[in-house]
């Protein structure tokens, strides 16, 4: 990809196409890069996490913290790969494993007890108190047939939130 | 780091409630017994960072939108590029002589009148007024500027203050031109501490009381923004105890757009392109006075003007501060939206 231009070949379109597995089209695509370029501000080839934060709606999102680690150093392509959970083309299966990614920080294929409390408390503040989380959070999972020690996985995810009510699709505009 | 923070609780208080513009579809009002399905499913935030990713409010105001080219078929190019020669050869200098020549004017006639006529001060000020005014016309004279303005033009008068939205350097030299104002811009908190504020907004109200003044105008918003859109407007202006008689500027980008991108050109780059285009069209309306109703806040007062501002220019609203350019939000806000969710939490609990 031609970092110092600012302008795609229909080979890189279809190379980042490939990537996302058509979950976008190539009008979306051409969208999303002249995003990419104006995040890019100093046209080093990836949005740092201050250029992501210059966007106040993403700064104010309590979750940015984590997603900045995700989206930390990525270039254009996989930028495209990162947001294709959203698109209204992903299937629930791919919404499902982006959750999952999000709550795995380490990156060891399973979500612990203290990897949710994590996010819960991104999400919650200072206004629920640590050991009222924890109670929560216990009794939530006793009654879904989990205990504290266990040791969530893909497929339980996928049980637990793979309903077809699943809202996460965001548009993107397209001239 | 202390003038940082004492800056963002300044922000925090010239901003009202954000919530009511945010888009707030994706979080549906949660009922009914507590699950884990509750508490795991994060969607709602992602969707909105990444809503915030791929397009956000605030980036769009300082977006310049370049105008599609039309010069591209056998006939239309040539007459395009005799435009060009027109414009650079013969319109360009053209210009730059009669610029030139208004500084020589206004240099020439202001200097006399201001220390020759030291003992009649209403004389001096009236042949001041009309000497800036002059200049200014030059000014727009320079770039071509067809400016067509409505409404009752402002009237010297004490006790008003005058707001207009902003786009560019350009947009006080217009309003100037047909008043001498005494312009302020509310500048970066950074540079203002405090106590100085306490100093400025004295100042100002001492200026606006006072008889003789010329009339102030102030650009609330503090940044220039892309003519499309509105940001937040600065309460400063607005609790001076006085009418505030908004003024709405519209451009129209038939030949060059107004708005001067920092981030992409200098301004003497942008002065270059606006003196080499054939017009600068504009429209300036002299919005009815408006005064701060009983039980109004200056922030909403700010807010109201902000409105009739926008609805006369045809502009879009957005609820950001223009100095989020410069700074980090609030953590006040992400607290707001942690505070709703912990609350829908604890409220679910008890309904078991």
């Amino acid at each position: 990809m031609g970092n110092s231009s600012s302008m795609l070949t229909q080979y890189d379109i279809e190379e980042v196409q490939e990537h996302c597995n058509n979950t976008f089209s190539q009008q979306e695509i051409v969208s999303l890069y002249q995003r990419f370029c104006q995040l890019d501000r100093n046209g080093g080839g990836f949005i740092s996490a201050d250029e992501f934060m210059t966007v106040p709606e993403f700064a104010v999102n309590p979750l940015s913290q984590r997603l900045l680690r995700m989206l930390d150093g990525l270039n254009f392509k996989e930028f495209v790969f990162f947001l294709s959970a959203f698109s209204s083309r992903a299937s629930l299966q791919l919404k499902v494993d982006f959750i999952f990614k999000v709550y795995d920080s380490d990156g060891n294929g399973k979500v612990s007890f203290n990897d949710v409390l994590d996010i819960l408390r991104d999400l919650t503040g200072q206004f629920i108190a640590e050991h009222q989380r924890e109670h929560v959070l216990t009794q939530v999972l006793e009654e879904a047939g989990y205990t504290k020690d266990s040791l969530l996985v893909p497929a339980d995810f996928m049980k637990i939130l793979g309903s077809s009510d699943l809202k996460m699709e965001v548009e993107v505009p397209v001239d | 780091m202390n003038k940082l923070n004492t800056s963002s609780s300044e922000l925090d208080l010239d901003r009202p409630n954000i919530e009511d513009y945010l888009p707030s579809g994706s979080i549906q009002e949660p009922h009914g017994e507590l699950r884990l399905r509750d508490l795991l499913d994060i969607s709602p935030t992602l969707t909105e960072a990444a809503g915030a990713i791929v397009d956000d409010s605030f980036t769009r105001c300082f977006k310049s939108n370049p105008p599609e080219p039309w010069n591209w078929n056998i006939y239309l190019f040539p007459l395009w590029c005799l435009g060009v020669v027109v414009r650079y050869m013969i319109l360009f200098p053209l210009r730059v002589m009669v610029l030139m020549l208004g500084w020589i004017v206004f240099l020439s006639c202001y200097f006399p009148v201001h220390f020759l006529l030291t003992g009649q001060e209403k004389l001096r000020k009236r042949l001041e007024r009309g000497l800036v005014e002059l200049i200014c016309s030059f000014f727009v004279a320079s770039w071509t500027g067809v400016v067509k303005y409505h409404g009752p033009r402002p009237s010297m008068r004490p006790k008003q203050v005058f707001v207009a939205n902003h786009t560019s350097m350009i947009d006080f030299i217009v309003l100037e031109q047909m008043t001498a104002f005494a312009v302020i811009m509310q500048k970066h908190p950074g540079w203002v501490e405090a106590k100085d504020r306490e100093i400025v907004a004295r100042k100002l109200r001492e200026h606006v009381h006072g008889a003789d003044n010329n009339p102030l105008l102030i650009f609330p918003e503090g940044t220039c923004v892309n003519n499309h859109y509105t940001v937040m407007f600065k309460k400063g202006a607005f609790e001076l105890g006085c009418t505030v008689c908004p003024i709405a500027v519209k451009y129209n980008k038939i030949f060059v757009d107004a708005f001067w991108n920092s981030r992409k050109q200098s301004f003497t780059t942008h002065l270059l392109q606006l003196m080499t285009s054939w017009a600068v069209v504009c429209d300036v309306w002299y919005l009815e006075p408006q005064n701060l109703k009983p039980g109004e806040t200056a922030i909403e007062f700010a807010e109201r003007v902000r409105d009739i501002i926008s609805v006369r220019a045809g502009l879009k609203k957005v609820p950001w501060d223009g100095y989020l350019k410069y700074s980090r939000p609030s953590p006040k806000h992400r607290e707001q939206k942690q505070q709703s969710f912990a609350e829908s939490i604890l409220r679910r609990l008890e309904e078991k």
